[in-house]
């Protein structure tokens, strides 16, 4: 444990050293504070535009983030050689790769507190309203979403050799499923055999990341999602990274490390 | 061989280029000519992208509930916000509470607890209308709401804006934009301006006309402009609708039903009657425009005998 909680600090601590968050909250900070300096027929109250713009930055910055952060950890401790030192005894192959997965998930949580505070003041200053739940349950919900691509990409760096490979495919994953993993089942109903099956099953597979999608919810002032329903999706979300750091540490116990 | 090809390569570029760069200069589909950054740079898929944002606004207009490409759409063709406005015809079928259907799966149940699931319109509270059963309805909105009551609609503008600033001859997007600033939002001046400016790029519009008359009757209280805004609207809509195959009777409608209305309110029979004549080729209900016929000809003989009726020195 002590050994996990090493690995995760540092690599929280190359994430604060890097820059990419930074560029991310800039770049997230920036388009919304542009957006929301446009004049919309003389009318300062208008809001959920630059509320939308705001979370869907966040949305994509926390993607980014989470992916490219965790596809680079293993191929980095490869060709560094630091691997075969960190692997030494008395730490395991389950410990590193539960200390790279915590190191890249705590990072993302402290990059999307960040995130989110931007967007609590822009809402705040402009709403002027507060909706403390909400925000929680979607940043929390996003925190623990994140968790599911970060898992991915560490399993899929012990498949392609490359990061940017590796990056690449998680992203497109990722976003593929948070724009259509909803819409598959039904596109599958109209389809032909075997496409249907097929489609399905892989409906039924993938992590549905867009579970935990609740910008529709804060942007247009609903209610907050019942707490068991929350909770439902936060265990959801651990369930699926279990299974898939699970793999990817049975792959990487068999795994040679050069 | 090589060394001679360049040359000749050469003549045959120089001779191509001054057949093919005057042909490019009045091509209708050159985009350098123009000074418009957006035009430059998306071409015609800035319509695209125009539509695109029209459609957002009914999404906000429904507070984010809303059927998506793959959902049944049947009680979505014509926006609902456009529809309200009275600035499209509402060609609506279908159940706009469950276009969703039953749950597919339980993931597809479990989804559906993490997006608005309640068909609430903006201009009637949105989400805070969310647990109350009334029904929604559409056709012009009720008089009875009172400005201020539910301005949350202004958080359509934004999309509006920008779908009327890529596609400058999507005409919708103005007479929308302008019946929810004025009605909703009280900004007429605003309004007014943002048709000023639909109009400089759509001069023929009979819609944007149309828009304009209602704010001079409605809120600038001047009856004779509106007037001429709506003839000159009902001759834009004769010289350009009538030599399409499928004209669109819904601006007649509301041409002719507008200016028989004014008509009547001024004790102008004549005319009246012209429109209401209009009115009734154009009503789906012609049986109730012939009453309505029937009624301002029994009132003719007694505001004739009552007051002779002058002709209107401004016309």
């Amino acid at each position: 444990m002590t050994a996990t909680l090493a690995i995760a600090q540092l690599v929280l601590l190359e994430l604060l050293r890097r820059k990419d968050v930074y560029v991310l909250f800039v770049l997230t900070g920036l388009v919304t504070l542009v957006a929301g300096a446009a004049n919309i027929f003389e009318d300062t109250r208008v809001v959920r535009y630059v509320k939308e713009i705001c979370l869907t930055l966040i949305w994509i910055s926390g993607f980014v983030l989470a992916v490219t952060t965790a596809a680079r950890q293993l191929p980095a401790e490869r060709e560094s050689r630091t691997l075969f030192t960190l692997l030494a005894k008395p730490v395991s192959r389950w410990e590193f790769l539960a200390g790279k997965f915590l190191g890249c998930w705590l990072a993302c949580g402290a990059a999307l507190l960040a995130f989110y505070l931007f967007f609590g003041i822009v809402t705040a200053s402009r709403e002027r309203a507060v909706d403390l739940a909400g925000w929680f349950q979607a940043a929390s919900l996003q925190w623990f979403m994140l968790a599911v691509p970060i898992a991915l990409a560490l399993a899929g760096s012990l498949v392609w050799a490359a990061a940017s490979s590796n990056t690449t495919l998680t992203l497109v994953g990722c976003f593929g499923i948070w724009l259509l993993g909803r819409h598959l089942h039904k596109v599958a109903l109209g389809l032909p055999e075997p496409g249907a099956t097929l489609l399905t099953l892989l409906y039924f597979a993938i992590p549905h990341l867009e579970l935990f999608d609740v910008r529709d919810l804060i942007i247009h002032r609903w209610p907050p999602v019942p707490w068991l329903v929350w909770l439902g999706a936060l265990l959801y979300a651990a369930a699926y990274t279990g299974l898939t750091l699970t793999a990817a540490w049975l792959l990487f116990r068999r795994r040679p490390l050069n | 061989m090589a060394r001679a090809l360049i040359p000749i390569l050469f003549l045959v570029s120089l001779a191509l280029v001054t057949s093919l760069e005057p042909w490019f200069q009045s091509w209708q589909g050159n985009r350098a000519q123009s000074a418009d950054l957006i035009a430059v740079l998306l071409g015609d898929a800035r319509r695209a992208f125009a539509n695109h944002f029209f459609i957002k606004a009914d999404a906000y207009f429904h507070s984010g509930y809303y059927p998506s490409i793959f959902d049944n759409r049947t009680a979505f063709q014509t926006p609902h916000m456009a529809a309200d406005a009275g600035a499209k015809e509402d060609k609506n079928s279908g159940d706009e509470d469950n276009f969703l259907g039953p749950p597919k799966d339980w993931i597809d149940a479990f989804g559906r607890r993490f997006k608005p699931a309640t068909h609430t319109h903006l201009d009637e509270g949105g989400a805070h209308t969310h647990g109350s059963s009334a029904p929604q309805s559409h056709g012009p909105a009720p008089k009875e709401i009172e400005l201020g009551e539910s301005q949350d609609v202004r958080e359509i503008l934004p999309w509006l804006r920008a779908s009327a600033a890529l596609d400058p001859q999507m005409v919708e997007t103005y007479t929308t934009t302008a019946y929810w600033l004025r009605q909703r939002m009280g900004k007429v001046a605003e309004a007014e301006s943002f048709l000023r400016d639909g109009l400089r790029a759509n001069p023929d519009s009979h819609e944007i006309l149309f828009e304009l008359g209602r704010i001079a009757d409605e809120h600038r209280k001047d009856p004779t402009r509106a007037r001429n805004l709506w003839e000159l609207a009902l001759t834009k809509w004769q010289k350009f609708e009538l030599t399409k195959k499928a004209p669109d009777t819904f601006s007649l409608l509301q041409i002719a039903s507008h200016l028989a209305l004014l008509a009547e309110r001024e004790s102008r029979w004549d005319e009246c009657l012209q429109y209401l004549g209009l009115w009734k080729a154009a009503s789906p209900q012609p049986d109730e425009i012939e009453k309505r016929i029937t009624e301002v000809r029994q009132k003719i003989p007694a505001a004739n005998h009552a007051k002779p009726q002058t002709p209107n020195p401004k016309r």
